[in-house]
């Protein structure tokens, strides 16, 4: 072969070698639904509270795992239920957060995320009765939580009776089981911070972090902070 | 025309730059050097990567001077011979002895100034197992007394204080076995103290890394990897898991903090009264936990039984609690 031809043949392998290795890293760094960003900074007056709803359902019902646990966020400008969990959100502002809570729970890995933290008062409202510590090995335990480890916030959202006609699809209706679970925090300076979920609910999985718990869009995302 | 002693012009130059740089380094850039100075075991890797520095130097300069010389002085001149390079040196029994003598020693002086570091320093900050080779004193006494949940710490009593790093995709937690067994977020450390991490598992493996700290242990499910170090100086640290552990691994990180005896001890108490009510929840302080194997919930214990620990347990054996 000539130089040339070897040369070519040479650039050619690099440059497939290159696209694997560029392939590889977007998979692994993009799994899952790509899903999109949910806009919080238009839906309220600049300086005013957010409003932010979500809910979390013990199976989806859609998509392409349609059984996987996941949340879901209610659109601020169409009030739809959409599967989010990258979240844009103003800067230094009060968030009002109510996650409608709709799957069943049990007691958790580590007590500790039994623990509310990082809330504006150090407390949640469980259908309107204040908690800041929910023991897990009690009542219906706790079937996620919502915690963002670099701002040091962590809520356990207590699950409904399993033997209650749990909502078997999301987006699930209010008229099903759930518990209502509000509180407040502040967000913090611009940055990307991601949230997640402590009880591995990935059923069926390795020590139950996998599925959904290991990809975006269904129980981890980002709260990306704006100016 | 005479030809210069080429080698005694090379090694006089490089004696120069070498002990230049040399010093250049151990004063300017060596304290600087991470990890720095916030523990003894922080102090002593520092010391060593500045001796491999200083080591490293003469022999980068080394390379560097005889390229440049030989470009400079050996290459071909605009309408002269070409050189012919190798006879002399191919023949040269001094030069071919002197090559080898020299890298041996070198390499086997830093093999053994390591080896000497390693045990004069009892470690060199990484987790040593469930069976530490090098415990400070009093180490023993209190990790003892901590497992037995007897064990104290106070101000200016030179006492160890062992402190749990418990890690779980993804996000270490850190527990206090002589302040009640509190759990928490936050690492608050002593300073002027030596401590005893206990790292281990709820899942897969990870890697605790305080880097300040030069303090490095796996944490493994069902493992208790004991590492020590002794803070001497207060400030933050960060603390970073060291072990591709999933999505969420980038996350899993956090800021500590070295701060006075009292202030930790003001800290410790009042984190201790704050978390209480959660802490009455947690399972006895153990070295390791037992997670469940697979599904949601489950806790550190599968049974929610009054004494779930226990070290015989076989990982993963028991059901899921829900």
């Amino acid at each position: 072969m000539s130089i040339r031809g070897r040369f070519a043949t040479v650039a050619v392998l690099f440059l497939v070698a290159v696209g694997l290795i560029v392939w590889s890293l977007m998979a692994f760094l993009t799994p899952g639904t790509p899903g999109g960003v949910m806009d919080f900074t238009t839906s309220q007056a600049p300086g005013q509270p957010v409003n932010l709803t979500v809910q979390t359902v013990g199976a989806i019902g859609f998509g392409k795992h349609p059984t996987w646990v996941s949340y879901l966020v209610k659109d601020p400008h169409t009030n739809q239920w959409v599967q989010d969990t990258t979240w844009k959100l103003p800067a230094n502002t009060v968030v009002n957060m109510t996650v409608l809570q709709y799957d069943t729970g049990g007691p958790l890995r580590n007590q500790e995320w039994g623990q509310v933290q990082g809330t504006i008062n150090g407390t949640a409202s469980l259908n309107g009765t204040s908690y800041s510590v929910y023991p897990s090995y009690t009542g219906n335990g706790v079937g996620h939580t919502f915690a963002v480890p670099a701002i040091g916030l962590n809520v356990p959202l207590i699950g409904v009776s399993a033997n209650a006609q749990v909502c078997g699809a999301g987006p699930c209706h209010t008229s099903s089981p759930h518990n209502t679970i509000t509180f407040s925090f502040k967000t913090p300076s611009p940055g990307s911070y991601s949230w997640q979920c402590f009880v591995p609910c990935g059923l069926g999985y390795l020590y139950g972090n996998g599925g959904p718990m290991a990809t975006q869009n269904y129980m981890g995302g980002f709260l990306e902070v704006v100016r | 025309m005479n030809e210069p002693h080429h080698l005694r012009r090379l090694t006089t130059i490089w004696i120069v730059l070498s002990v230049a740089a040399d010093l250049l380094f151990w004063f300017l850039v060596g304290p600087h050097v991470p990890p720095g100075r916030m523990t003894d075991m922080a102090t002593s890797n520092q010391f060593d990567f500045n001796v491999l520095f200083v080591i490293a130097l003469p022999v980068l300069i080394g390379v560097w001077l005889y390229l440049a010389y030989a470009i400079v002085v050996w290459s071909a001149k605009r309408g002269g011979p070409e050189p012919v390079g190798g006879e002399a040196a191919r023949n040269n029994r001094t030069a071919q002895v002197a090559w080898i003598t020299i890298t041996s020693v070198v390499v086997i002086l830093l093999a053994a100034f390591g080896t000497v570091e390693l045990i004069v320093n009892h470690g060199s900050g990484g987790g040593e197992g469930p069976n530490p080779v090098w415990s400070p004193a009093g180490a023993t006494q209190a990790e003892t007394a901590a497992l037995a949940g007897t064990g104290t710490w106070s101000p200016n009593r030179n006492q160890v204080l062992p402190v749990q790093v418990i890690a779980q995709q993804w996000k270490f937690t850190y527990r206090y076995p002589t302040f009640g067994g509190f759990e928490s977020s936050q690492l608050v450390l002593p300073n002027n103290t030596t401590i005893a991490f206990n790292v281990t598992s709820l899942d897969v493996i990870h890697s605790f890394w305080a880097y300040q700290l030069s303090v490095k242990a796996d944490a493994n499910p069902q493992i208790n990897d004991v590492a020590f170090t002794k803070t001497q100086q207060t400030g933050p640290f960060t603390v970073r898991c060291s072990e591709l552990c999933g999505i969420w691994h980038g996350s899993m990180y956090n800021y500590g903090s070295v701060v006075s005896q009292q202030k930790f001890m003001q800290w410790a108490q009042s984190t201790e009264a704050a978390n209480a009510a959660n802490t009455k929840y947690l399972p006895p302080f153990a070295w390791t936990y037992v997670p469940d194997a697979n599904g949601a919930s489950g806790g550190y214990y599968p049974d929610g039984t009054a004494t779930p620990y226990s070290t015989a347990e076989i990982y993963g054996a028991k059901q899921p609690a829900s």
